[in-house]
């Protein structure tokens, strides 16, 4: 390298000038690409969320907020708003509480935790459509003796019949059934995130702590924990965004089916079954405004304090 | 560093628009297809370029070995095309129908698509004008003689007609198990909603599953079946014209029955396909299956026999009423290959294509000049059948609501799944009538 920049020095020079604005013309197609295919069609689909579009052939007549008033009285709506809290509050606790828990197992310096860490965080590498597609064997709703199989068998052969259920098809909260799976996916990730903030809370720190007496217990509580709260945040913003989401999963393990459906799924049905364009479009604007108000104090957030620093 | 990072650089800009000049090209090609055929003459030949790309929802069972049946048919006739099968998988096409709608809206149309004859077609593309009359081949290849005159005018729009129809299936069929009705007494075949009713808690009390039920659309399946018993099939037709009220006190007795047949089935229902439900049928863990005739090939390739492994008769309250669909195809406005595609639905209305297609598929043909002798002993019921009932359209299967209606009324099927409140479900049923239907 050396001897090449040194035998090409003026012709270098020059290319160095044309590197400032190479720059920008190599990140030019991709501003272009997201310019059209994300904020484009962000506002294409707000122009048809505002149009009375239903059927094939495209009708962009204005009817103001028509479509978004109507979902906020529409029943399926309803239970879709119902499934996606449900959902929300089962994952998003549930991978905090396995992924910090497994987390700090592993941060305790023990034999095999290079084995662990990876086992962990394996099924993360799955999509969404394969773990579907075994947890939907796993939660066979079957109840009755000759048909028990997954979950509900291997209940019944340790003798533990109290726990057979209906899984997904359970009435109202059969979504907290499919959170499981994704709960299984994305505590592995969610520990990797802890595991990233506990190695970076310095030895110094607990030390002092324990030089002055603090139980093992109080170190966590009152040093580690309060120091992991970025995380958390993190943490808590990427699942919560998944979860509003969520789609190919619940399509994976349950079907479509209304019990189970999320604004994401009666979009997909009402704009491609049942031809109701721009009914789908407001709820996609509604999904994107969910995610935004989630997102958007994050971001804010996470410029303002890496300004600082 | 910098060399090589320009040269990188340029060489990706370079790939992004031969990507882009590729893209375009594809596009382009399509159109002379359309407008080339008066040129032919004058052109050279392109004879390795011939191709027909049919698209459909049947990817497996003996819906697919029908299919492939046909193009068997098809490619002895034509040898120089290239038949493209692009079917997509899903019950009932819901998936495939996604797909479809989203190409149609880009204007990319297959050739030819299967869709279910009546108003799947009329109401959602012969509207949007994606379709062509196909009057033209009727009359060259005197269908209207041999197809039946019942069938013409579901599939037709002010005299045009629009599809041709492969094959007609019944949706009001009761499979049952034999060996399981006998075990438990069960020796009379219901003829009403009231004996078939005695005859399930009769089933019930002896712990078996006495009618099976997969997911959502199997159930909506069940409810047409039931609201025709109900209603008969005059008031039921009237039901998809306008002429009989949903919010009258008849339908709510038809969906009282249908609540209570739901008492019936299986806790898992959401949770099986229509072939899982059928199954427990013929494997003897269920007594009773409501589901279209297609189930007689699913249980022909599972190696079972007619009348000793399963039974059949029509649903309860609905003998001497056929309630019809129809798998049919079209063609395509602006297809890209219009003469293929021409040269194919030639092939699905011949009596050849027929009678490759429909004794696998477990069909009957839509011509009625089929040979008979090709058919099991369930299809020759059917043909009897065919020939003399009341004809009723299905509803789960596209021939009485447009996509919008039935979707509408799927959506207040599923929340009466779930809370199964007559009142709302009935109320749900007269707003989508008048939104999306005929009432206004």
């Amino acid at each position: 390298m050396i001897t090449e920049n040194a035998s090409l020095k003026p012709a270098a020079r020059r290319r160095l000038n044309l590197g400032k604005y190479a720059g920008f013309f190599l990140v030019l197609p991709s501003i272009i690409a997201v310019g059209i295919f994300v904020y484009g069609f962000i506002a294409w689909s707000v122009r048809v969320s505002l149009s009375q579009w239903k059927g094939l052939t495209p009708d962009y007549t204005f009817v103001g907020l028509k479509n978004y008033i109507n979902l906020f009285s529409d029943p399926r709506f309803m239970v879709d708003i119902r499934n996606t809290v449900i959902f929300t509050l089962v994952f998003v606790l549930g991978s905090l509480t396995i992924g910090l828990t497994l987390a700090i197992l592993l941060d305790q310096h023990l034999p095999g935790e290079a084995f662990f860490r990876s086992l962990f965080l394996f099924p993360m590498a799955i999509s969404f459509i394969v773990t579907g597609v075994v947890w939907r064997w796993m939660l066979n709703p079957a109840i009755t003796a000759d048909r028990l199989s997954g979950f509900n068998l291997l209940f019944h052969n340790l003798g533990l019949d109290f726990l057979i259920n209906q899984w997904h098809l359970t009435p109202t909260w059969g979504i907290a059934a499919v959170a499981l799976a994704a709960i299984w996916q994305m505590s592995g990730y969610t520990m990797a995130l802890y595991l990233g903030g506990l190695r970076a809370v310095p030895d110094e720190l607990r030390e002092a702590a324990r030089v002055d007496g603090a139980s093992e217990l109080q170190v966590y509580r009152r040093i580690i924990l309060p120091m992991l709260w970025p995380v958390t945040l993190s943490a808590v913003i990427i699942l919560g965004h998944i979860s509003l989401k969520v789609f190919d999963l619940i399509i994976a393990v349950a079907g479509k089916q209304l019990p189970l459906d999320v604004p994401a799924i009666y979009m997909w049905q009402t704009t491609f079954d049942g031809l109701f364009y721009g009914r789908g479009a407001s709820i996609g604007i509604l999904l994107l405004i969910s995610v935004a108000v989630l997102i958007i104090p994050y971001l804010y957030y996470s410029l303002r304090s890496g300004g600082e620093s | 560093m910098n060399i090589k990072k320009v040269t990188w650089g340029v060489l990706s800009i370079l790939i992004l628009f031969s990507l882009i000049l590729s893209a375009c090209g594809g596009g382009e090609e399509a159109t002379p297809a359309e407008t080339a055929a008066p040129e032919e003459a004058t052109a050279p030949p392109e004879a390795t370029g011939k191709q027909v790309e049919v698209f459909s929802w049947w990817t497996g069972g003996g819906e697919a070995a029908g299919l492939d049946a046909m193009i068997v048919v098809f490619k002895a006739q034509n040898p120089d095309v290239e038949f493209i099968n692009s079917a997509v998988a899903g019950g009932a096409g819901t998936n495939a129908r996604a797909v479809l709608a989203t190409r149609l809206s880009q204007n990319q149309p297959p050739d030819s698509w299967q869709g279910h004859a009546g108003q799947e077609l009329i109401g959602t593309y012969v509207k949007d004008q994606k379709i062509e009359p196909l009057n033209f081949l009727y009359e060259e290849q005197g269908w209207l003689d041999i197809m039946p005159a019942t069938l013409i005018p579901l599939i037709s729009q002010d005299g045009n007609i629009y599809s041709v129809p492969v094959n007609i299936h019944r949706a009001n069929v009761l499979w049952s198990n034999p060996a399981v009705l006998e075990a438990n007494g069960v020796t009379t075949a219901p003829t009403n909603l009231e004996e078939w009713f005695a005859a399930m808690d009769t089933l019930q009390a002896a712990g078996v599953i006495p009618l099976a039920m997969g997911e959502q659309w199997t159930a909506m399946h069940l409810m047409e079946t039931i609201l025709l018993a109900s209603l008969g099939p005059e008031a039921y037709n009237g039901l998809w014209d306008g002429t009989t009220d949903w919010g009258s006190p008849e339908v709510k007795t038809g969906l009282e029955n249908y609540a209570k047949a739901l008492g019936y089935t299986n806790t898992d229902a959401g949770s099986l396909s229509w072939q899982d439900a059928s199954q427990l049928v013929v494997d003897g863990k269920a007594a009773y299956n409501v589901m279209g005739d297609w189930a007689q090939g699913f249980f022909q390739e599972l190696g079972k026999q007619p009348n000793t492994d399963y039974g059949w008769a029509p649903v309860p309250g609905t003998s001497g009423t056929f309630q019809f669909l129809s798998d049919s195809f079209v063609l395509a406005v602006g297809a890209p290959h219009r003469d293929e595609a021409i040269a194919w639905l030639k092939v699905a209305g011949s009596k050849e294509g027929q009678d490759a297609f429909n004794p696998v598929k477990g069909s009957i043909p839509a011509r009625s000049d089929a040979d008979k002798t090709l058919y099991n002993v369930y299809l020759q019921s059917a043909m009897d059948d065919w020939a003399s009932n009341t004809v009723v359209g299905s509803l789960a299967h596209g021939v009485v609501a447009n996509d919008s209606w039935k979707s509408e009324i799927d959506t207040a099927l599923g929340l009466f799944l779930a809370d199964k409140n007559i009142d709302t479900f009935q109320a749900a049923l007269v707003a989508a009538c008048q939104s999306s239907g005929p009432c206004q």
